[in-house]
């Protein structure tokens, strides 16, 4: 049956209405609380190890993103950590909210359909992080202006501006995550457990997991066939990308780092002729993770439509 | 000119059947009731009409439009108060229907009139900066019908309207219910307490297991199942019950010494002064609605003696 009138209808209202609960709630301040120690700490640190080869290197903002510290990760491994987490605190509650404080049948009964109410709902948790990541970003730049006292490059700018879509799009997937779970789980506590479940899985037992198969996989290859161990080592890779977080580690890794030229295993021919060590151009670096950008929004794009089609299922009252 | 309309709607949810064969019509102007017990089927038929359901079978129609096909054209113009109505209780009462305005896309002006007018209507204009999570259960219910009238709408849907009300907050509300008939909105209201709200229902129509049984004027329905649409209370000298009885009209008389209940097809009260005052004293007398409580219970004990 065709309905008439567009899905679109009072999308905005949400948007607004959600982003400015969002920006507003005790909870967004919180992480913002948590994000920015530890991401002042990560810069600290940074600039402290920095400060010594300022001038020698073209990209020295990259750096500061990524140096890390022994006892304390760099900026980045703080915001995959966090970012997740962020995620998810905004999305867990989304539906089952709706439905706990009898809201729901009240909204939908206004001429909208379930669609703007959801993805209004997506948009606002996409909106509020990315307002946070640049708020951190530009704090981080102008830390590394005051104590590196060097301007940053175009180049490292524009590289710098990709790390921020990727980390949004990553962030895209914990939220339609966090939103699929307020959709399935009555109990918000239940959702939030759920999610943060999820997360756990890849970033703590997924690794392990695709060790042992890496292991296994190798150990079947012929040990005296280079051919047949490599086609292993691809298939290992191939197992480890099915995980987010991989495609998140891996496209920041080329981002990030100009001086990556792949992603997997190369063979020794495959370098002949390359000077080594010579950094590739931005668009170079972007065509290498063409493949996990893409992969990441399919996989937000995938958990999204599950949330909807099981919005759209579900009986307006609780 | 019908408003809302109901062709063999049925819905079921898995093998419990919540509304079966549904027929029915809602005249412009009306105050239609849904009434029945708990789990008889009318929030279901509610969320039909509305389109947030889907039915299993039959079709609905409301201001002559399909509610599965057109659901924004029938939503922007029928208002709904649900049971249980919930608002955002981190907002005030204003914010909360600053929201509803933006879903329905007015204009920022006539938004802020509009809000300024509906909360002046239901009383909630001073505590209209208070957040809604210090409202009491009757300030929610008026706010949620200060956000049906926001919309200006030709019909008002409204689910157990009185439920959770004091007596007194109850009365009150189904007098703010009966200003909106004089305004010309057409009211389609459910309940559980048929003794509460059938003075403001012009027609009724009485649910049992998701079957419409009854449907008609209290009058009417009193009628066919009591066998007399007015209750007369005398009370007199005792001995009357056989004089009272051979009036033409009188269905029914029950005494209990000096005191008459009497079932008739018309209001019989000069006639039945008139005996009691030839035989002896008329202490009182009242003519009484008779109450749907009474028609429901009779009802269902003939349907079940004739099963
Ligand atoms: N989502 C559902 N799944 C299964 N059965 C349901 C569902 N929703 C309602 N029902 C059943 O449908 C029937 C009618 O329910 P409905 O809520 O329409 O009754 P009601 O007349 O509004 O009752 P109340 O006075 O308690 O509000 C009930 O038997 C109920 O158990
Ligand atoms: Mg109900």
């Amino acid at each position: 049956m065709r309905r008439e009138g567009s899905p679109w209808t009072g999308l905005w209202a949400v948007f607004f209405k959600e982003m400015a609960d969002h920006l507003t709630g005790i909870r967004m301040r919180i992480l913002e609380g948590l994000i920015l120690l530890s991401a002042l700490a990560a810069v600290y640190t940074g600039t402290q190890t920095l400060r010594q080869t300022v001038g020698e290197d073209p990209y020295l903002y990259l750096k500061l993103l990524t140096t890390a510290q022994d006892p304390l990760p760099s900026f980045v491994g703080f915001l995959s950590f966090f970012v997740p987490l962020a995620a998810i605190a905004l999305a867990f509650d989304a539906v089952n909210g709706e439905y706990a404080r009898g809201t729901l049948s009240r909204i939908l009964s206004q001429p909208i359909y379930r669609d703007a109410l959801l993805f209004g709902k997506f948009l606002a948790g996409l909106g509020t992080l990315a307002v946070l990541l640049l708020a951190l970003f530009l704090l981080v730049v102008g830390l590394g202006l005051f104590t590196l006292g060097v301007p940053p490059g175009g180049e490292e700018m524009g590289r710098a501006f990709f790390f921020l879509l990727a980390t949004l799009a990553y962030a895209g997937f914990w939220l339609a995550l966090g939103l699929l779970f307020s959709v399935l789980f009555r109990q918000p506590a239940t959702a939030a457990l759920a999610a943060i479940g999820v997360w756990l899985f890849f970033a703590v037992f997924f690794p392990i997991l695709t060790d042992l198969a890496a292991g296994a996989l190798l150990l079947q290859a012929d040990p005296f066939d280079p051919e047949s161990q490599l086609k292993q080592a691809n298939l290992a890779l191939w197992i480890s990308r099915l995980s987010p977080n991989t495609l998140y580690a891996e496209t920041l890794t080329a981002v990030l780092n100009p001086a990556v030229r792949s992603l997997g295993p190369i063979l020794i021919t495959q370098l002949e002729g390359a000077v080594l060590g010579t950094p590739l151009p931005l668009s170079q670096s972007l065509l290498l993770v063409w493949p996990q950008l893409t992969g990441l929004v399919s996989l937000v794009i995938l958990l999204f439509t599950l949330a909807y089609v099981s919005f759209q299922r579900q009986e307006v009252r609780a | 000119m019908v408003v809302i309309e109901t062709h063999g709607l049925s819905k079921r949810y898995g093998r419990v059947v919540a509304v079966e064969d549904l027929n029915l019509e809602v005249k412009e102007g009306e105050v239609f009731g849904l009434l029945g017990p708990n789990g008889s089927g009318k929030t279901t038929t509610i969320l039909m009409l509305l389109g947030l359901t889907e039915p299993t079978k039959g079709e609905a129609r409301v201001l002559g439009l399909d509610p599965m096909r057109e659901p924004l054209k029938v939503k922007s113009r029928v208002g709904y108060l649900p049971d249980q109505v919930g608002f955002y209780g981190e907002l005030t009462a204003w914010e909360n229907l600053r929201y509803t305005t933006r879903l329905l896309g007015l204009p920022e002006g006539e938004a802020q009139a509009r809000i300024e007018e509906v909360l002046k209507r239901m009383g909630l204009w001073e505590v209209r900066d208070r957040r809604v999570s210090a409202f009491s259960r009757g300030m929610r219910q008026r706010l949620g019908l200060a956000e049906v009238l926001l919309k200006r709408p030709k019909v008002a849907i409204l689910d157990e309207p009185t439920l959770g009300l004091d007596p007194e907050a109850a009365r009150e509300f189904l007098e703010l219910i009966k200003g909106l008939k004089a305004e010309g909105i057409t009211i389609l209201l459910s309940s559980h307490l048929l003794h509460q709200v059938q003075e403001v229902c012009d027609r009724v129509g009485l649910f049992h297991k998701g079957r419409l049984a009854l449907l008609g004027t209290v009058e009417e329905l009193a009628q066919r199942v009591l066998g007399g649409g007015y209750e007369i209370l005398v009370e007199a000298s005792p001995g009357l019950e056989e004089s009272f009885r051979t009036l033409a009209g009188v269905a029914r008389v029950e005494a209990e010494g000096g005191r008459y209940r009497i079932l008739a097809s018309r209001d019989l009260r000069p006639e039945l002064a008139r005996i009691a005052v030839e035989h002896g004293q008329l202490l009182g007398l009242a003519l009484r609605r008779p109450s749907l409580d009474e028609v429901y219970a009779h009802y269902f004990k003939e349907v079940a003696h004739a099963a």
